[in-house]
């Protein structure tokens, strides 16, 4: 069974009540999604077991086999390539790894590489299993790390609570998305 | 010489738009005929990297020179990759600006600001 | 224009209630909530005029005519974000979808078009003063975009303004990247407990990144002493300015409750709020 722990406003005790959960569950899997200022580890202070990098693809260009014909400049809706002085540029950061160039470049001179843009780490607790992502600094976007989280609650056959980050936007609706229950944490205020 | 401005209308009475990547139009004046064509900036409705694509279009109508007010990180490098200066504005008034250029009085830009990954400028 | 960003990194620190304090104190002409995932400033700063009301475009999303697929699954097969469903007919899942157009190309059977949609919703306040502030649909991406337009529609507005103050959202990500752009000033409400002081790292480095001045204070600084130290001797040892701390204050939650400033009452954190505007706006206004 997944639970998902969740508030829109931050600073209610999401991670106060999830980390709490999952300790008293004995046998239990805690997952941290948000990777923007994942916290869990604090109070668990796991012992590691391993980490894995998070990275996206994007596009390289082999100038030898590029023509100049910019389909892949047009078809991009991120912008994140300019055709300059008879070369092509890829702006990384700009860039949503959809593969659209690489598949529609007619001279096949777009391949890809790796590119790091967080990490996820796993450990124990005494009895419960605490999995974290962080993402980097300067990255816009948590969600290929919520995604490969999220593979840890799969056929797991312990009770997981995953720790949402605040508010309602993308990255919430990813970290629910396989969620059996959502417990919301809410607070005596007027916000 | 072929120069290209950000402005806010299809007139040469118009002012100078306060941003690059999402101007309205762009401006591409001849000081040597003394004509002008107003370049509608695709970029001005995108999502992200307006002003990549906003580069691109200025890059592609074969200016020499950029004046404008700001430019990003990543504008600024599609724009000097093609060896096109980038000038500061003096104040808001197309003509004021193109005479100050004639004249040698602009300086280049130097405060390009940090890249916004693609969430426009200011 | 100056704009002061208040930032936090960790949610529930008190960025709305200190930007409203500050706000009121400065008697600011512009301000705006950039919050746009739950949006508060406008509970604490009552309005008298209406709204105006804009819609707000996001990324466009791909639509399946299912008259015209012939269920080939290259749509589903060529989607990195998984957000084709296969389930009797195929349907592209609205929160998944990035807008890539790759689907829409790929389709042999022109049977997938990419189609604008509401992602939320441009609020406008103006009168003698500006307030701008929107709200994002739930689920919906491209909330930096959004952040982006709240601030583009006050700066329009307020052109004269000679201070802005803005709120800003929890987290690093996209939100809090896109409502750097342009401020010359970021106050961080840091909260002396282990994951404030931990999230309060992460955000001075994401804002430094964008080379914006950072001040810091410290808000219910009196539930942990250690911490409170911690945190000023990591702000000296990097060289930021503190602009104070303010108090844990059971007044302050009656205060919000009754939808009021903590400086329109009489109360400890309302005193150290005053204190913290007058040092941040020193900071402000001074040259380096």
């Amino acid at each position: 069974m997944k639970i998902a722990v969740l508030s829109g406003k931050g600073g209610t005790g999401k991670t106060l009540v999830s980390v709490n959960l999952a300790v008293a569950a004995k046998e239990a899997v805690y997952i941290d999604c948000d990777v923007e200022e994942p916290n869990g580890h604090l109070f668990f202070e796991p012992k590691p077991i391993g980490s894995e990098q998070i990275v996206i693809k994007i596009p390289v260009v082999d100038e030898k086999l590029c023509n100049g014909c910019r389909k892949c400049v047009e078809f991009c809706k991120f912008n994140a390539l300019a055709y300059i002085n008879n070369k092509l540029i890829v702006f990384d950061e700009v860039c949503h790894s959809c593969g659209g160039c690489m598949l529609f470049c007619p001279e096949k001179a777009l391949a890809e590489k790796e590119k790091m843009i967080g990490e996820v780490q796993y450990g124990v607790s005494e009895n419960v299993t605490v999995v974290t992502g962080i993402l980097n600094i300067g990255e816009a976007s948590g969600i290929p790390i919520i995604k490969n989280l999220l593979n840890y609650a799969k056929g797991e056959q312990a009770i997981t609570f995953i720790d949402c980050p605040p508010g309602s936007a993308c990255i919430v609706m990813e970290s629910i998305k396989d969620a059996d229950y959502c417990i919301l944490v809410a607070e005596p205020t007027f916000f | 010489m072929k120069i290209a401005m950000p402005v806010n209308d299809k007139s040469m009475e118009s002012c100078v738009g306060n941003t690059f990547g999402r101007t309205s139009y762009f401006l591409v004046y001849d000081t040597e005929t003394k004509e002008s064509i107003f370049v509608d900036n695709s970029a001005a409705a995108s999502q992200g990297g307006a002003g990549i694509k906003a580069a691109q279009t200025v890059v592609d109508s074969q200016v020499e020179a950029l004046i404008t007010p700001q430019c990003g990180e990543n504008a600024a490098k599609v724009i000097q990759a093609s060896n096109i200066k980038i000038y500061k504005i003096i104040n808001d008034s197309i003509q004021d600006n193109i005479n100050a250029f004639k004249h040698g009085e602009l300086s280049l830009l130097e405060k390009i600001h940090g890249g916004f990954h693609g969430h426009g400028g200011k | 224009m100056k704009q002061l960003l208040i930032l936090s990194g960790k949610g529930g620190t008190g960025k709305t209630t200190l930007a409203g304090a500050f706000i009121k104190l400065a008697k600011a002409k512009a301000y705006a909530d950039c919050d746009v995932d739950a949006p508060n400033l406008h509970l604490v700063m009552e309005q008298s005029v209406a709204p105006k009301r804009t819609d707000y475009y996001g990324l466009p999303k791909a639509v399946i005519n299912t008259d015209q697929c012939l269920q080939c699954d290259l749509c589903r097969q060529n989607c990195r974000f998984e957000a084709i469903n296969v389930n009797h007919e195929y349907k592209v899942d609205y929160y998944s979808c990035e807008g890539c157009g790759v689907c829409e190309i790929i389709c042999p059977e022109n049977a997938i078009s990419l189609k604008p949609a509401v992602a939320g919703e441009l609020v406008l306040y103006a009168d003698e003063t500006v307030f701008s502030t929107a709200r994002l649909k739930m689920g919906s991406g491209t909330s930096g975009m959004l952040v982006t337009e709240v601030k583009k529609q006050m700066n329009l507005v307020a052109k004269d303004a000679e201070l802005a103050i803005i709120d800003g959202s929890p987290g690093i990500g996209c939100p809090v990247i896109a409502s750097l752009s342009g401020v010359d000033m970021v106050l961080i409400v840091a909260e002396p407990s282990i994951s404030g002081i931990s999230d309060m790292e992460r955000i001075i480095k994401t804002a430094e990144q964008f080379q914006t001045r950072v001040a810091v204070c410290i808000n219910k600084y009196d539930t942990n002493l250690v911490n409170t130290e911690k945190i000023e001797s990591f702000c000296k040892k990097i060289n930021l300015p503190v602009a104070g701390r303010i108090p844990f204050d059971s007044n302050a939650v009656k205060a919000i409750n009754s939808a009021l400033s903590i400086i329109d009452i009489d109360c400890t954190s309302g005193r150290a709020a005053r204190e913290v505007f007058a040092k941040t706006v020193e900071f402000l206004f001074s040259k380096s």
